[in-house]
This record gives C-alpha cells, sequence and structure tokens, in this order.
C-alpha cells in the first residue's frame, strides 16, 4: 500500500472500529443462530429465556430434514443446476463479450443496446410464457426447465465485454492473425487464457445467484425434483412443524455458498467492486 | 444473422483470401450466436410474450389453450382490492428496505474507506448476508421474529418493551419483512458505495483538508457529489428489486396471500398466487405487465430527479 491510492487514506477511530463490529454481528448473528438452532430441539426454542448456545441435537435434525424434504436430492440437484448454468454462462459470455469487445460487425452498436437495454428488466416477468414453453415442452420438474433459462445473463457478457476491453490488447488479435491463426484457435489460445480472471469472477458470482436463484426454481420444479430453494420453500410452507428441524435444512441448504464464500469472499468482494466501477 | 455463414463457407472452396475474409465479417455472430439463441428464446420472447398473453384467458392446467379477452384481465385487476393492496404494500415495504438499506450502506462504506487494520475481514463479513439465498435468510428470520418465542421479542421484552405480534400487525409485519431485505442488502451495497469513494481522487479531499473542512464536512461535499452516479445506480437497483419482492413475503409465514389480512402481500407475490395459487396464467400476465410499467415509471421519475438536481447544482 506505498503507492498512491485515490480515495481516502484517513485512519480508522475507535468508534469507526466500534460501529463497524457491530455490523459485522449484525451481519453473522443469523448464520450463528441458525447453528443454534438447528442443534436443539423444538421444545428448547420455545423456553424463556432462549438458549443461546449450540446444542447436542445437530446430527438428529440433518437425519430428520433428509427424510421430511429429501435435502439430499435438493443438494445434488442443486449442484447439477449451478453449476452447468455456472460453466455455459461464462462460456456463452465469454464469447459474447469478446466479440463485442473486440470485432467490428454489422449491428454492433444495436445488439449491445438491446443486451444492456434488458439487463435491468427482472426475469420474473417473463414466468409466464417461460412457464408456457416448459409446459409446451414437457418440461416440468426437470431440471434443464431450470438451466437452460438461467444461460442467459445479460449481465454477463457486459461484464466480460468490460473486462476485455481493459485486458486484452488488440495488436495480440492483430498478431495472431498474421500468423495465420484461426478464429477459433485465437479464442482459445489468446483470448480465453487472459480472460481467465475475469470468467473466474463472472462465475463465482453466477454460481452464488444460481445457488439462490428463488422465483423461477418454485415455479418450474416440485418437491418431487427439488433444488435446494424448492425444498426450503417446501420446509417453511408449514408441512414440518419442527423449528429446529427448518433450521437444519436451511443450515444444510446455506452451507456450500458459504463453503464457496469462505473459500474466494475476497475474491468475490473484489468482484462485486470492480463490477461496480464498470457497470 | 448467421444465414450467411453458408455462402461464406461455399465462397471458401473457390478463393482462400476471399474466404478469410467472407470468414472475417461473419465470425462475430458466430460468437454470439450461443448467447443471442439462449437469449432471445428465454429472455426476449418471454418478456414480450407476456404483453399478448395478458389480452387472453389462459389456465394453469391447460396452458395450450388460449381465449381472447382483451383488456378483461386488466379490468378484473383493477377492480380486485387485494391488488390495489399489494400495490400499496410492494410500495411502502419497498420504502421501509430502500431507504434505511441505502443510508445505512453509505454511511458503512465511509467507515470501510478509513484507513483499516482487517479491512479484508471488514468487507467480506459485511457480504456474508448477500450470500445466503432470500429462502434460508426468510426463514431464520421469520423464526426470530416469532411472536411468542422469538428471540426479536425477547430481546425487547429485556427492555421493557411488550411483544410485538411480527405477524398480523400490519406495520410490524412489513417492518419485519423489511429487515430480511436491509440485512441482506446493505452490506452490497456498502461495497458498492465503496468502490465509488475511491474513485474519488484524493486531490480533492487534500484540497478541502486545506481549506479547513471537517471530516464530516468533507463526506458532505466532497463524498456525497463523487457518489451521485453510484447513489443513482443504487437506487434503481433497489427499486428494482424492491418492486418484484417475493420470496420474503412467501416464505415468512409461508403462505401465498402474504398474511392473513394481505397485510404484507407484494406485487410479486399477488402474480405468483394469482398464476399458480389460482390457476389465472393470464391475469398473472396482466400483474406482470403492471410490474414493468411500474418499473419504468419509478425508474423516469429517479431520473427526473437526478436531472432536475444537478440542474440546480449547475446554477448555484
Amino acid at each position: 500500500m506505498t503507492a498512491r491510492r485515490a480515495g481516502r487514506t484517513l485512519h480508522g477511530g475507535r468508534v469507526a472500529y466500534a460501529i463497524l463490529v457491530v455490523a459485522v454481528l449484525v451481519s453473522a448473528f443469523p448464520f450463528y443462530w441458525t447453528v443454534v438452532a438447528a442443534s436443539r430441539s423444538n421444545a428448547d426454542l420455545a423456553k424463556v429465556p432462549p438458549s443461546l448456545l449450540p446444542g447436542p441435537n445437530l446430527m438428529r435434525n440433518f437425519e430428520a430434514v433428509m427424510e421430511e424434504a429429501d435435502i439430499g436430492k435438493a443438494l445434488v440437484n442443486s449442484l447439477i443446476v449451478s453449476g452447468s448454468i455456472t460453466v455455459g454462462t461464462v462460456l456463452c459470455c465469454t464469447l459474447a463479450g469478446f466479440a463485442f469487445a473486440k470485432l467490428r460487425f454489422r449491428g454492433r452498436g444495436a445488439l449491445l443496446a438491446v443486451t444492456v437495454g434488458t439487463m435491468m428488466i427482472p426475469p420474473q416477468l417473463g414466468v409466464i410464457p417461460l412457464f408456457m414453453l416448459i409446459a409446451e415442452l414437457e418440461w416440468v420438474n426437470q431440471l434443464q426447465s431450470v438451466i437452460l433459462p438461467g444461460l442467459v445473463s445479460a449481465f454477463g457478457v457486459f461484464f466480460m465485454r468490460q473486462f476485455l476491453v481493459q485486458a486484452l490488447p488488440d495488436e495480440l488479435i492483430e498478431a495472431a492473425r498474421v500468423d495465420g491463426a484461426s478464429s477459433a484457435r485465437i479464442f482459445w489460445s489468446i483470448v480465453v487464457p487472459i480472460a481467465r480472471p475475469g470468467m473466474a469472477v463472472l462465475g463465482l458470482l453466477t454460481f452464488m445467484a444460481a445457488w439462490n436463484d428463488f422465483f423461477w426454481p418454485i415455479v418450474a420444479l416440485s418437491s418431487q425434483n427439488p433444488t435446494v430453494q424448492v425444498a426450503l420453500r417446501q420446509l417453511g410452507g408449514g408441512y414440518v412443524n419442527d423449528q429446529s428441524v427448518i433450521m437444519a435444512g436451511t443450515l444444510l441448504g446455506t452451507l456450500p455458498v458459504l463453503l464457496v464464500f469462505g473459500l474466494l469472499g475476497r475474491q468475490i468482494v473484489g468482484g462485486i467492486m470492480q463490477g461496480a466501477v464498470k457497470g | 444473422m448467421t444465414l450467411t455463414a453458408p455462402a461464406g463457407k461455399a465462397a471458401a472452396r473457390r478463393r482462400p483470401s476471399a474466404a478469410r475474409r467472407a470468414w472475417r465479417t461473419v465470425s462475430p455472430y458466430a460468437y454470439l450466436a450461443p448467447f443471442f439463441t439462449l437469449f432471445a428464446a428465454f429472455g426476449l420472447f418471454p418478456l414480450l410474450y407476456t404483453a399478448f398473453v395478458s389480452l387472453y384467458r389462459v389456465e394453469l392446467q391447460t396452458p395450450g389453450d388460449m381465449e381472447w379477452r382483451g383488456f378483461g384481465n386488466y379490468a378484473a385487476l383493477f377492480t380486485d382490492e387485494f391488488f390495489w393492496i399489494s400495490l400499496r404494500n410492494t410500495f411502502t415495504i419497498g420504502v421501509l428496505s430502500t431507504v434505511p438499506q441505502l443510508v445505512m450502506a453509505l454511511g458503512l462504506a465511509h467507515l470501510l474507506n478509513y484507513r483499516l487494520r482487517g479491512r479484508t475481514f471488514f468487507r467480506t463479513a459485511m457480504l456474508l448476508p448477500y450470500a445466503t439465498s432470500v429462502a434460508a435468510a426468510t426463514l431464520v428470520f421469520a423464526q426470530l421474529f416469532g411472536r411468542d418465542f422469538g428471540l426479536v421479542n425477547y430481546a425487547l421484552g429485556l427492555v421493557g418493551i411488550d411483544p410485538v405480534d411480527w405477524q398480523t400487525n400490519t406495520v410490524a409485519s412489513q417492518i419485519a419483512v423489511s429487515t430480511i431485505v436491509i440485512w441482506r442488502w446493505t452490506g452490497y451495497n456498502a461495497l458498492i458505495y465503496l468502490a465509488g469513494m475511491q474513485s474519488i481522487p484524493s486531490e480533492l479531499y487534500e484540497a478541502a483538508e486545506m481549506d479547513g473542512a471537517s471530516r464530516w464536512r468533507q463526506f458532505f461535499h466532497v463524498t456525497l457529489p463523487g457518489l451521485r452516479p453510484t447513489i443513482v445506480f443504487t437506487a434503481v437497483v433497489s427499486t428494482i428489486g424492491a418492486t418484484q419482492l417475493f420470496g420474503e413475503p412467501l416464505l415468512f409465514e409461508g403462505s401465498v396471500s402474504g398474511g392473513i389480512s394481505h397485510q404484507y402481500q407484494t406485487l410479486g407475490l399477488y402474480m405468483y398466487e394469482q398464476g399458480w395459487g389460482f390457476f389465472h396464467l393470464g391475469r398473472a400476465a396482466a400483474i406482470a405487465w403492471v410490474m414493468f410499467l411500474l418499473i419504468l415509471v419509478l425508474v423516469g421519475v429517479n431520473a427526473l430527479i437526478v436531472r432536475r438536481r444537478s440542474r440546480k447544482e449547475a446554477g448555484r
């Protein structure tokens, strides 16, 4: 940090630290409470004063929720769905982002404008025709009904375009062309290696968004073939009355993203801040 | 747009150099094809077709049968008391969740912008709620806001406040639902603001310091003006998010009606209730279209306010 940064470099005082620590506690408390509630019995949760420390029932509640909401299948399904969406989105967006960033062609401005213009329109507004479409294709309750629409990410295209505009020098592509490299070769051996950091960040953000997506999966899937969010909706829908079992399900469904976040939180923070400046 | 590809290939066999040139004009479209194919089928088509569907009677069990209704779905909507209730709720919950969220995010970003020990830790911890799903967060908060055994009421009891009925009381239930939104998005917005603050040139602060401006004045006279585009961005994104709020009110008590007397049902939830609770897909499409127009109006109002404010400032 010896280089001069833009922005403010004043030292934080005690008050600043105190407020930030409180904010961190508020952010983290619901997670802690999930662990507490998931490891207790339902009767414990109805006690006054409430117990604020984890109890011994975690495994029992895990077993109960596996049985009642099929969280195991939901986890596998969520992994398949989020994994496919992540790989597919990153690939599609890198291809399109590269074209928008570095290639000249007719209709470039118009196509980019359509992409960016729809970035702000919530996909939730299109669920009715989308549902009619997958009903027509007889995809209801099948994972591809969530995966395919999940691949559409106007934000991703824009993000990769912004990344490649800066990261990929024009001369590199020109030189490869002069050497007679084919378009496919240029993409795989020049664009992709340079795009990799951007692809990684986009992949992380996409994975989390896909894992947490709610509206469309509960419309397209049911409890017979659920993702984690569909299973959680079922848990919260009144079929299960045991609060500690519900919390055990919540914990199981959140752990995978928390794991990703724990390992790569720094990159995710960086990605969001980067996207903010560029977006 | 990809129709020209075969022609390009035919030319390739005749003259290699022309082929290369032809491929060069065509290949950009090949890069775009995967995205735009999916985009057309699963993004653009559903959005536009929503307007069309909203003019028909379509039932969930038989989505293939469409019966022309003209503006009947809209008429039915505007005479339904629950539509107006959910519109009002969307607005009040939107204000209750967006305003405190953005103000607190701004404050936190200001603090995060100081030189801190453990900055990465603070930033990451702040973003933790963003990593949880709506479903998980809402289930936990629904528990915390329990009327009889919830931790929130217990904590209120410790300071001598009577238990609040966070479910049936209209204002209380809307505050509870808004709390979930605020909890999930404040840290995210704080990081966006922080990114904006870091791109404000430090010379501006140095100049302000030389003029003897306090930290507080610097915040108002350097940070806030420099942050205006970012603030507009977050305001627009949060407004759009608030307009389509769905998961929180659905899972708060698990019912599609958003409470016994619809006291916290939002437009998003009302749409889901019409479509997947009562099987009226056509009517649900009409609601979606109303939501879309609402978003356009709100974003437009936002733009107007910004333009007027910057004009005022320019005239100062």
